[in-house]
């Protein structure tokens, strides 16, 4: 489509702010900019159906609040939200930029909704989130269509497929981006940009750099289109980085999900009831450790160092109904045995390690929703609770490989978004969402937070961008 | 209600509501989110139960990150539109007239002219002696003998159609709590707001509308309205001895004339919505004979109208004629068109009810985290 007039044109204007990358952060600066007068240029990698990023599988935004409001109960305060933060991160935060982005999220349903957000009225059984959480009806493709359903009203213009490669920055100061379409290269000149193309989670060869070949064969939860190429085209220009390079958030994802984009329905839930083993046949983490929601995350990494990065969650007929179903499947067999071999793991040495878990379990009463007590004894590793022997057929077993949701690495900004580079901040080069979380989330993730950090900071960049091009 | 077409119908929904059940992001939409999260696994009844909640609004489609181009190919508005309407076909009988007419338009055309020869025949053939207004072309008797048999015949097999609908989804005793919120429901056709986000995403892509259920409302009340009117007509014929033609200001006109019009531009607004929604995402299979019964619902209260207007005119006979045939079409299509959604959509809004009960929540359990 190099004739496309809408392209031919965008090459030919000076845009007063491009933003690279048309997830919520860059879909937010986009809207807080055009708002301010600028005239703003969306260049998104992905076609028009993909667009959104991981933005699209996402599914509640985490908000101070002083007291009930819309969706959201009770009150959540700027401290108990730091310190939710600090105890997730493990002190791994900024906390200038952490209390800015707390703060700011106090006002961002009502602008959020301003916009033409549609939340969901509290629910019940979500885990008291409905107090800290505000979710969005339809999920995160339904806010983000939303979104640009108003940048259009607004006049922001929006390219697909344009995939950004390069940032052209000058004695500091930001002059082009560099574009690629249909194989063919060419530049959009602007006055400001707002980078905004989240982590680098599709790029598995980026990933193998941390984790060596066990990265293949991760699984990617969301966008195959976030790649990383502009956060490391800024980091090789000098750009201060944020966030440990080699590390990932990863869960534990049904083994059988697509390479990427399978999101939020491939994960397992059934691990708490039953037992966990390896291509050889072992156990190798307590899966009774805590309750599935604050444990889930963990077993991303659990699997992801395990040979093949594989492994095979097992239970029999009392667990089926106490977890929700994988949307595969189970692999079913009378006898383990005979699932051993379906699932093509040593026999014997599978049925010892059944034999083994069944006689360490005790009597005791077997409470599915809390911490039950109901541990193994003498068994190394230990299960701590749900331990109950697996003896009733059918069994059945979910294979489980890692699933990628976001890497750490970023670039850092300050609290006007600006990107550091050497030297201080780049003059107009300003970053939001994913691609500079790395400096208020080092480590762990508190459910919510990612949207939370691309909001505010997609605004502030919006805002800051725009006042930068006089 | 089985057979290979039935049976992929079936599957194609449990499939893509077992990765529903998964996600759960759609639960503020409408009804059948909340009635699907109280199941872990679907059996036939209760995919049929579900088909037949949901209203066609398309807002799931545009929220969810599976639809096509993604592998996972979810697209619930169809899947649950070519189950509904085929389970309609199914439970209608006598087997195979509710495929011809949910399908094909040529099946309503041939209808209305066949019914429109009928009554040209009766016009010609039946002529009393005397009377007057249109009981000068067709006496009260011969209309009550034509009409009466083609009114309860439908409402004999769409009640016999609902008990096996009932049987299909398990449904227990309607308790009158049950019917007092279905009938809520149904009043305000509170599922095609989208669950508060302004409308049904159907005409304009992924924008909310309230297009759609407002143009419903007016159908619907239009609908209301003519009904009271007929209703009324026959209370003053029978017990106040005051047969028609009625002038402007009694009850038949003063219902009817406005009903009438109401349901004539509800109506045309419907279609007009139809024809700007994007088929892919209803039932293809069954765009023609949708197509075809919102002609014939228009065409009801607009020969009606025109009628009215014709009153004492040459055209008055030609236009009886007509009319008589639009209504005679639509009672007895009733079972196999769309006017089935009506009956079927009450009954499955019942059922949701009971479902709720039952469950004690008004919700299943949600997946908190991410
Ligand atoms: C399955 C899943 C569920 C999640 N659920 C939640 C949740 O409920 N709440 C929450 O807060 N967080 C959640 N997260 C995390 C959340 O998705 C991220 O924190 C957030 O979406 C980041 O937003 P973003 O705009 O920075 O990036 P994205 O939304 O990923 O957007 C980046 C965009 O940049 C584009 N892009 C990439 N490279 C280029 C380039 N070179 N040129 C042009 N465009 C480019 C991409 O195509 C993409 O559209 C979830 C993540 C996953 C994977
Ligand atoms: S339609 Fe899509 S987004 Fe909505 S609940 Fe189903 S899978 Fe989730
Ligand atoms: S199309 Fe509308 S009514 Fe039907 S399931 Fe989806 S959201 Fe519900």
């Amino acid at each position: 489509m190099p004739d496309d007039p809408d392209f031919s044109a965008a090459t030919r204007e000076v845009w007063d702010v491009i933003v690279v990358g048309g997830g919520n952060a860059g879909i937010c600066a986009a809207l807080e900019a055009v708002e301010r007068g600028a005239k703003v240029l969306v260049l998104e990698a992905a076609p028009e159906p993909w667009r959104g990023g991981n933005s699209r599988h996402t599914r509640n935004i985490r908000l101070a609040h002083e007291g009930p409001v819309g969706p959201l109960e009770g009150s959540y305060g700027e401290e108990e939200f730091f310190s939710d933060l600090l105890a997730v991160t493990k002190g791994k935060t900024d906390e200038k930029l952490a209390r800015l982005v707390i703060r700011r999220s106090a006002a961002c349903l009502a602008w959020m909704s301003a916009q033409g957000a549609a939340f969901q009225p509290s629910l019940t059984g979500t885990l008291s989130l409905s107090r800290t959480n505000a979710f969005f009806l339809g999920g995160g493709k339904a806010l983000l269509n939303a979104y640009y359903n108003r940048a259009r009203d607004l006049g922001v213009a929006v390219l697909y497929e344009t995939p950004v490669r390069h940032v052209a920055i000058e004695r500091g100061r930001f002059r082009a981006v560099e574009i690629e379409r249909e194989g063919r290269r060419a530049a959009i000149a602007g006055r400001a940009v707002v980078l905004a193309a989240g982590g680098f989670e599709a790029d598995l060869d980026e990933l193998e750099r941390g984790w060596g070949p066990a990265a293949r064969n991760f699984l990617v939860r969301g966008t195959p289109y976030n790649r990383g190429e502009v956060l490391h085209d800024l980091l090789a220009q000098g750009a201060r980085a944020v966030g440990d390079p080699t590390q990932c958030h990863c869960v534990a994802v049904d083994g059988r999900a697509p390479k990427f984009d399978g999101g939020i329905v491939t994960r397992i839930d059934c691990v708490p009831f039953g037992i966990v083993v390896n291509r050889a046949g072992e156990r190798f983490y307590d899966e009774g450790e805590d309750i599935w929601p604050k444990r889930y995350a963990i077993w991303g990494r659990l699997v992801a160092l395990q040979p093949d990065q594989i492994a095979y969650a097992i239970v029999d007929a009392q667990a089926r109904e106490l977890f929700m179903p994988s949307i595969y499947p189970p692999i079913r067999a009378a006898t383990i045995e005979e699932l051993a071999r379906k699932l093509d793991l040593p026999v014997e040495r599978l049925a010892d390690t059944v034999a083994r878990f069944n006689a360490a379990c005790r009597p005791g009463r077997f409470h599915p929703t809390e911490r039950d007590g109901l541990s193994t004894e003498g068994l190394e590793p230990p299960k701590s609770n749900w331990a109950r022997p697996l003896r009733v057929p059918p069994f059945e077993a979910y294979p489980l490989r890692p699933g990628v949701t976001f890497t750490y690495l970023g670039l850092a900004v300050d609290e006007r978004a600006r990107v550091l580079g050497p030297e201080g901040p780049f003059e107009g080069v300003f970053a939001a969402g994913e691609i500079m979380a790395g400096s208020i989330l080092g480590e762990g993730y508190l459910a919510g937070f990612g949207m939370t950090i691309g909001t505010v900071f997609g605004r502030i960049a919006g805002a800051e961008a725009a006042g930068a091009r006089s | 209600m089985h057979g290979p077409e039935l049976d992929r119908l079936v599957a194609e929904a449990r499939r893509q509501l077992e990765i529903c059940n998964a996600c759960r992001y759609c639960e503020g939409y409408c009804a059948v989110f909340p009635a699907m999260t109280l199941h872990r696994a679907f059996s036939d009844g209760t995919l049929v139960q579900l088909a037949n909640l949901c209203h066609g609004c398309r807002a799931c489609y545009h929220a969810c990150q599976y639809a096509p181009p993604h592998a996972f190919a979810v697209n619930l508005p169809r899947a649950l539109a070519e189950l509904r309407v085929a389970s309609w076909e199914s439970l209608a009988p006598p087997a195979g007239l509710g495929r011809f007419v949910q399908r094909r338009a040529g099946a309503t055309v041939l209808a209305l002219l066949s019914a429109l020869a009928g009554m040209f025949w009766a016009l010609a053939s039946l002529r009393p002696p005397s009377g007057t207004g249109f009981y000068a072309h067709l006496s009260h008797g011969a209309m009550v003998a034509i009409f009466l048999p083609a009114f309860l015949l439908p409402l004999a097999l769409l009640a016999r159609a609902l008990r096996d609908f009932w049987r299909l989804v398990g449904g227990g005793r309607v308790r009158l709590r049950h019917l007092r919120v279905a009938l809520a429901e149904a009043a305000s056709l509170v599922h095609l707001s989208g669950g508060g986000q302004g409308g049904c995403q159907f005409e304009k892509g992924d924008r909310p509308s309230q297009a759609r259920r407002f143009a419903h409302q007016l159908v619907f009340w239009g609908f209301v309205a003519c009904f009271a009117s007929t209703t009324s007509a026959t209370i003053m014929h029978y017990a106040l001895d005051w047969p028609a033609p009625y002038d402007f200001w009694t009850p038949p006109k003063l219902l009817g004339v406005p009903g009438g019009v109401l349901m004539v531009v509800g109506g045309i607004v419907l279609a007009s919505l139809a024809r700007r929604a994007d088929p892919e995402l209803g039932s293809p299979a069954h765009r023609g004979g949708e197509a075809a019964f919102r002609v014939l619902l228009v065409s009801v209260p607009a020969s009606g109208l025109l009628l009215w207007a014709a009153a004492d005119t040459v055209l008055q006979a030609p236009l009886l004629a007509l009319h008589l045939a639009t209504v005679l079409a639509f009672f007895l299509l009733a079972p196999y068109s769309k006017m089935a959604h009506a009956p079927f959509r009450f009954a499955a809004l019942v059922r949701a009810a009971q479902e709720r009960e039952a469950a004690g929540t008004p919700r299943g359990a949600v997946r908190a985290s991410s």
